[in-house]
């Protein structure tokens, strides 16, 4: 006698969604748009979605940002909606800065620890309204972010699908803005969000951006992406707008200091090897730690680990001799001895240096910051131009531009 | 002055048997200690209760068998009322279809009613047992090794525990290291032939446990019975006269002589967190009171989610202690009874003891099926005392008390106890009918708990133990891993229940280990 | 008479690697193999005209690629088509599927979990870390914990190493993970039954074992051992069947100059002295050797094949007290055209990858509450595959073989032997199975091969038909297997060596015990051993 359960046919969304194994990177709202532009053809894979490294000129691209302004599809950016009575107090136990400093229509960048201390991810934290956030980061944290919700009245929800987005960033992207007839626009300080109308919905615009230039971010449903796109483009016609790759941004971010989970740290439960994790402190992010506000995750370790100095690790940015970049370079102390690793560098256009970013072993970086060097393995015709040259550790952000900040932001 | 404005040392939560112990010790260190009690008198699960009028019982734990001597020293509880004597230890009966197999003294330094084969196999496997259990019995009164943090006196201990290893000679230690994880019906098959004392012992192995005898590392469980001592003797079990209580009894007595204070009826509604400092409770009634040292010696995951609460710990602590495994599968049955009931080919000395149906260990393991997918055996398996034989003041003249525990009712039962209970009770009276014929029609009132009564009336959430005591849930890993040696994440907040190492049972050792953690920490 | 320098009893995959790799060291070795093929359990058998069937082992995914380099498999013919991931079918028409993809498993994990989707990376460290502290351990000869010998109490410290090298959180978590059930261990990650099945699966295959039962966590990771560090695409199907994997070890050996007899069953091993002088065949013929290997079981080695009297009553009390049973079966089908499967699209990946039907843990543990009532499983968990949709060596053009693999079969029925009605009854509850989620399954039906443990152990000499050669509980793993204090390939017997799956590190067309065994003898030899690639690093 055989006892099978019986099978009940059932045709619901999960099986209507069945279909997606024949497509393994899939399109954002805007792929339409950007696959016109995409003279290059050059893909990557940004969270299993399909994103342009370059679309057709590197090097114009990045001056776009610089100069003109850029656009670039930030749709596959991860995104939880944070709502409820108890949002600002479940922000505040789960992230490392106070969150009940950001007032509605501020955003703030901050991160997020393990028990240990070990820092999960960055991301940057909206505050749309007292009761409703979101958060925006590189990887995906639903399952911490549900059991962190444990006994709070509060719904995470993951809506990256659902929301579209894009950053709209450089020196004309405020007057894009404003003669797209976002009114009001004007008023954005930094960090400042407000909604805006589109086509009968709502778009959320914020002054943030991961270039270090006056920017922009924007967030639309799914089925007014398109829309926004064209209204965006129509205006900054003539002010030089162009949709852009990673590659570009990316030059952008790291002039402006700024660091990528997986890229200049390994996320905490992306970490394998125990010697990979990284506290705050150890990432440039001490200053979100705030022992005077409630209890936060990562609180007692962070702690322990500053006041034990427990510490081993310490992120600077170095400004290399020559302009031959170091990307991940080997850095030494006297030439000799190891202590450190180059995750980010390039020659700065806008800086005029070469710069990078490096993780290196406590004290180097911190109390010691003379006699460093780093090797550079320079690829030339299959042959490497090995070079010693002598790094400086300097302050972040490489570049600092008045405009970024500027109030009313400039009519470029 | 009243008691708020007080300043404790240490205030302690919970006054079951490792609570009293904890307060006790700490007292004794010259502390100023608090004891707070949610119900009318202490005691916990070890109380001694009336069931029905004139029928009194041991609430859950009705039989003693590993209070720790060192708690029994240092507490000099036999100065305050508790007797033990060699005398009073009661042998295990495997009541059977064709007559009882009986473990005579010390878990069975005579075995009766078997075969002399067989009786020649248990003394090689009851000496292979202990000994074993005796490399593991120094654990029981330390705290579990630090891993991330070991320190010279538990490298030391680790050591001892090395060489009493090698001590063991060659081809034992090789033994010893086969079986450790081993399940228990493998070994009995192994070794035995009797299915009434291989049903015994794989009863013993997973009483209290969410595992069947096939289960792997089911063994344990009878390591950790027999780490367990009484009267200095490993295995040993009295019926205390005047029931558990009266053991807890002796405990408050020393307690209150070394200064305790108990409050009674005395909830805690929180514990006060201040910059991840625990600094005193606030009770249900509202009354706030303050401490340098505050030691919850109830249910970890109680402690640390309602009272403290998920906000002032970790994601990744609420975490761990959630997942605390405490869905118990034990019930506790009372039955008043007209007069002593008779198992048949089962003397008077017998009676006075430890009466275990589990026929076979396919048959426990065949009980426990059910309770994977939270059904009730059919068939339970279950240990009976009938205390008003050893203490005649537990029940009106003539008549006799029944205390059984049950196994298997799983916490999480599908059906829902309400709809549960009196069918389960009826599949507990059929098989205790078959064993004491014509015992149904002589009973005046049953009281059933099912793990969800133990719960509420005793709050031990879920599970007796306050936590499966499993490989996985034992050591390093009670209650739950990085946070083993009853202190917490939060400094002055220190676990001292049987949801902490060594685990459950009427021991004192997770209450005076915490204590000694304590004092060790000068917190 | 002629003495060979060794004799391996049993041409199996370790008994064959560890053939060749005695004879490459310059031994001059004999494999004896009772069937009229080699192979063991990794065998292709032509058993209906125009069908290979793959009729025991039917994955290549744990094979250690150091000895497919050494032993140079390729070159003799090995090929490995990888798949991609499987399935799981719901009862309510639906399915689960495994994509290699990061992306599109996340997406297919989505479908029914949005949490156990994102819930999927950290459960991957973890178990990653895992295998990379055990991985390492598979390619060393466990040491023995009671040894003051300066090699032992070196490999104590390595382990210790390893173990310390941990951070007190992984140690924690190592602790519990070997003694967990996977069940358990897998709620503490995800939320959704048919993505638990998904995963617990791995933790019972080849064991008697359920996944509610304390230490399957562990032989989950047996199972996944094969996946560390880029050993990318290490599952596959053999082309031509698991027996490829035989034939290129047996072909390499034969190159470097080794001899195999099929057809030759031991009856029992030649001592004298204490001492292995060779073997007795079945027939009666002698064969003399230095030494002797037993690629059997350890039971069948020496509750079979040595005398009572030549072993220390503590050896043979461990012997006998070793588990063994049989808790899997085998369905081998040849079919006239490819099944379907509505639930499935019909341009799945899946078709070509292995597929499931028991979509929750609790149906998996049923499965296993009958195997210990002495039953064989009415709802059978099912891993099931169709590698002619990869290899077409393996039919007639057009047609299928299909292997299904069956759990849980007891070795005996109620305490008795099994019969052929039994063996029918078994093979029913599995098509049943497959013909609710395949309708027409059984009119596609060529022919069939049933395979209880009865069948196992008859043909392949498995000891109650147990495929790991002994179950992988804590009290059998490591210096515990296959029996306390002969944990490394040695006997009380000189000159008698173990190398089947019995011995460290288990069972799986791993060819780790064959391998381990031999730089042992070599070691006795006083032989080296630069012929042997050291384990890869895991770094």
């Amino acid at each position: 006698m055989n006892h099978h359960p019986t099978i009940k046919p059932l045709a619901d969304a999960r099986t209507a969604a069945q279909s997606h194994f024949r497509t393994l990177r899939l399109g954002t709202p805007f792929q339409p748009r950007i696959d016109a532009l995409a003279l290059k053809q050059d893909w990557y894979n940004w969270a299993g979605y399909r994103a342009p490294h370059s679309l057709w000129d590197e090097e114009l691209e990045y001056f776009a940002i610089r100069s003109q302004a850029a656009l670039f599809d930030i749709s596959p950016m991860t995104k939880y909606r944070i709502e409820g009575p108890d949002a600002e107090a479940y922000l505040d136990r789960v992230t490392l800065r106070d969150v009940t400093k950001l007032k509605p229509g501020r955003v703030h960048y901050t991160a997020w620890c393990d028990d240990d201390g070990f820092v999960l991810d960055d991301g940057t934290l909206f505050r749309l309204s007292p009761t409703r956030f979101r958060l925006c980061s590189q990887e995906r944290h639903l399952p911490w972010l549900l059991d962190s919700a444990f006994r709070y009245d509060v719904t995470v929800e993951e809506e990256t699908e659902a929301v579209a987005g894009l950053a709209l960033q450089g020196p004309t992207s405020f007057a894009i803005l404003r003669d797209a007839g976002f009114a009001g626009v004007e008023r954005l300080k930094i960090f400042d969000l407000a909604e805006f109308a589109h086509e009968g919905a709502t778009v959320t615009i914020s002054r943030t951006g991961f270039t270090g230039d006056l920017g922009y971010e924007l967030f639309v449903p799914t089925d007014k992406a398109l829309s926004l796109w064209d209204r965006l483009m129509a205006a900054g016609e003539l002010r030089g707008i162009r949709a852009i790759g990673y590659t570009a941004l990316n030059r952008a971010r790291l002039e402006a200091g700024l660091i990528v989970a997986n890229a200049d740290f390994t996320a905490a439960e992306h970490a394998i090897r125990a010697d990979r994790l990284r506290m705050p402190d150890e990432i440039g992010l001490g200053f979100m730690i705030d022992p005077d506000k409630g209890h936060f995750n990562g609180r007692r370790a962070i702690l322990e680990a500053r006041s034990k100095k427990r510490l081993r690790h310490v992120l600077v940015g170095l400004e290399i001799e020559g302009n031959i970049p170091a990307e991940h370079a080997i850095v030494y102390y006297r030439k000799s001895q190891e202590v450190g690793l180059v995750s980010a560098a390039m020659w700065s256009p806008m800086a005029k240096r070469n710069i990078a970013l490096a993780s290196l072993q406590r004290p180097y970086g911190d109390t010691i910051v003379d006699d460093l060097w780093v090797e550079i393995y320079a690829m030339r015709e299959l042959q490497y131009q090995k070079l010693m040259k002598k790094a400086k550790v300097v302050p972040r952000p490489f570049i600092k531009l008045d405009r970024r900040t500027a109030n009313p932001p400039a009519d470029f | 002055m009243t008691s708020s404005e007080l300043n404790w040392d240490a205030i302690v939560i919970g006054g079951g048997h490792n609570g009293l112990v904890a307060a006790a010790m700490l007292a004794k260190s010259g502390r100023r200690v608090l004891l707070l009690e949610a119900g009318n008198e202490v005691g916990g699960a070890a109380r001694t209760e009336e069931f029905a009028p004139g029928f009194r019982v041991s609430a859950v734990a009705h039989l003693l068998n590993r209070l720790h001597p060192d708690v029994v020293k240092t507490l000099e509880l036999e100065r305050h009322g508790l007797t033990i004597e060699r005398g009073n230890f009661v042998p295990s009966v495997a009541l059977s279809k064709n007559g009882p197999l009986t473990l005579h003294g010390a878990y069975g330094e005579v075995l009766t009613g078997a075969s002399s084969a067989e009786q020649s196999a248990w003394k090689q496997l009851r000496a292979q047992l202990l000994r074993y259990a005796g490399v593991l019995k120094p654990f029981l009164s330390r705290r579990a090794p630090d891993l991330g943090n070991m320190s010279l006196a538990e490298m030391t201990g680790l050591g001892q525990t090395a060489l009493a290893l090698k001590r063991l000679g060659k081809e034992d230690m090789r033994d010893f290291l086969r079986v450790l994880l081993m399940n228990v019906y493998d070994l009995l098959d192994e070794q035995l032939s009797d299915d009434r004392l291989k049903g015994l012992l794989a009863f013993d192995a997973t009483l209290g446990s969410h595992l069947g005898p096939r289960s792997p590392t089911s063994l344990l469980g009878l390591y950790y019975r027999l780490a367990g001592e009484i009267g200095g003797l490993a295995g040993a079990q009295v019926q205390p006269k005047g029931g558990m209580g009266a053991v807890v009894a002796a405990i408050r007595a020393a307690a209150e002589k070394a200064g305790v204070s108990i409050r009674h009826a005395s909830p805690v509604a929180r514990v006060i967190v201040e910059k991840g400092r625990a600094v005193g409770v606030v009770t249900q009634s509202g009354e706030t009171l303050r401490a340098k040292t505050v030691v919850s010696a109830i249910n970890p995951a109680t402690t640390i989610l309602d009272l403290v609460g998920p906000r002032e710990v970790d994601t990744g602590f609420v975490r761990k202690v959630r997942n605390i495994r405490m869905k118990g599968d034990a019930a506790k049955l009372h039955l008043a009874l007209d007069r002593p009931p008779q198992f048949p080919g089962v003397d008077a000395a017998g009676h006075k003891g430890r009466l275990v149906i589990a026929p076979s260990p396919d048959h426990v393991e065949r009980a426990f099926n059910p309770s994977k997918y939270g059904a009730f055996s059919p068939e339970p398996v279950m240990e009976i005392t009938l205390p008003s034989l050893v203490d005649a003041s537990l029940a009106p003249c003539g008549a006799c008390v029944l205390s059984a525990v049950v196994q298997y009712a799983p916490y999480a039962l599908k059906e829902g106890w309400t709809a549960g209970k009196p069918l389960f009770l009826k599949a507990i009276m059929a098989q205790l009918e078959i064993y004491a014929p014509g015992i149904g029609a002589t009973v005046r009132h049953a009281e059933l708990l099912t793990p969800a009564d133990i719960e509420a009336r005793y709050r031990m959430p879920g599970h007796w133990h306050h936590g499966e005591l499993q490989a996985d849930q034992m050591l390093m890993s009670r209650p739950v891993s990085g946070w083993s040696g009853y202190d917490t994440p939060l400094e002055g907040l220190f676990l001292a229940g049987a949801g902490s190492h060594p685990g459950g049972g009427i021991s004192g050792a997770p209450g005076l280990n915490a204590a000694r953690r304590i004092i060790a920490m000068r917190a | 008479m002629k003495a060979w320098d060794a004799i391996v009893i049993g041409g199996g995959h370790n008994g064959l690697v560890n053939a060749c790799y005695l004879q490459r060291a310059g031994l001059d070795v004999l494999v004896l193999e009772k069937n009229d093929w080699v192979g063991g359990a990794a065998t292709s058998r032509e058993l209906t005209p125009g069908f290979l069937y793959s009729n025991c082992s039917y994955v290549c995914s744990l094979f250690r690629p150091e000895i497919m380099r050494d032993l140079e498999l390729p070159r003799f013919g090995l090929q490995v088509i990888s798949y991609e991931g499987g399935a799981v079918f719901t009862r309510d028409g639906d399915y689960l599927a495994n994509y290699r993809d990061h992306d599109a498993h996340r997406r297919e994990f989505a479908r029914f979990s949005k949490r156990d989707a994102e819930a999927y990376d950290r459960y991957s460290r973890d178990v990653t870390r895992q295998c990379r502290f055990i991985q390492p351990l598979l390619m060393r000869t466990a040491p023995d914990p009671t040894s003051f010998k300066p090699r032992d109490l070196g490999e104590l410290l390595y382990l210790g190493k390893k173990f310390v090298g941990l951070s007190a959180e992984e140690m924690a978590l190592t602790l519990r993970f070997w003694t967990m059930s996977i069940s358990d261990f897998l709620d503490e990650y995800f939320e959704t039954d048919v993505i638990k099945a998904n995963f617990a699966l791995s933790g019972i295959i080849g064991t008697a074992l359920g996944p509610m039962s304390p230490g399957t966590a562990y032989v989950l990771l047996h199972h996944y051992m094969g996946e560390v560090d880029g050993s990318v695409g290490a599952w596959g199907y053999a082309r031509g069947g698991m027996g490829a994997v035989t034939k290129a070890l047996a072909a390499s050996f034969k190159a470097s100059g080794g001899t195999i007899r099929t057809g030759a069953e031991v009856d029992h091993v030649l001592i004298k002295k204490g001492k292995a002088k060779g073997v007795v065949l079945a027939g009666g013929e002698e064969i003399y050797g230095k030494l002797v290997v037993s690629n059997a079981d350890v039971k069948r080695t020496f509750l079979k094949l040595v005398e009572e009297k030549e072993l220390p009553e503590i050896f043979l009390r461990r012997v006998r007290n070793f588990k063994i049973r049989g808790s899997s079966g085998k369905v081998n089908i040849a079919l006239d055209s490819l099944p379907e499967f509505p639930a499935l699209p019909k341009d799945s990946p899946v078709y070509r990858a292995d597929m499931h039907f028991t979509d929750s843990i609790e149906r998996m543990e049923r499965a296993y509450d009958d195997w210990k009532a002495g039953r064989w499983s009415a709802d059978p968990f099912l891993d099931m595959m169709i590698p002619t949709t990869l290899d077409p060596t393996m039919a007639p053009p057009g047609k299928h073989f299909m292997s299904c693999f069956v759990q849980y079969a007891p070795p005996k029925i109620d305490g008795r032997d099994w019969t052929d009605a039994d063996r029918d009854g078994f093979a029913e509850s599995v098509i049943s199975q497959i013909a609710q989620y395949s309708p027409g399954f059984r009119d596609r039906i060529v022919h069939m091969e049933v395979r209880t443990p009865r069948e196992i152990e008859a043909e392949v000499g498995l000891t109650e038909g147990n495929i790991f050669q002994g179950e992988l509980t804590f009290d059998q793993l490591l210096f515990n297997r296959p029996v306390p204090g002969y944990a490394q390939y040695r006997s009380p017997i000189g000159g008698l060596y173990m190398c089947g799956s019995s011995t460290h590190p288990g069972g799986g067309v791993m060819g780790a015990p064959g391998r381990n065994a031999a730089a042992e003898i070599l070691r006795d030899l006083a032989k080296p051993t630069l012929h042997m690639s050291p384990a890869h690093d895991v770094i």
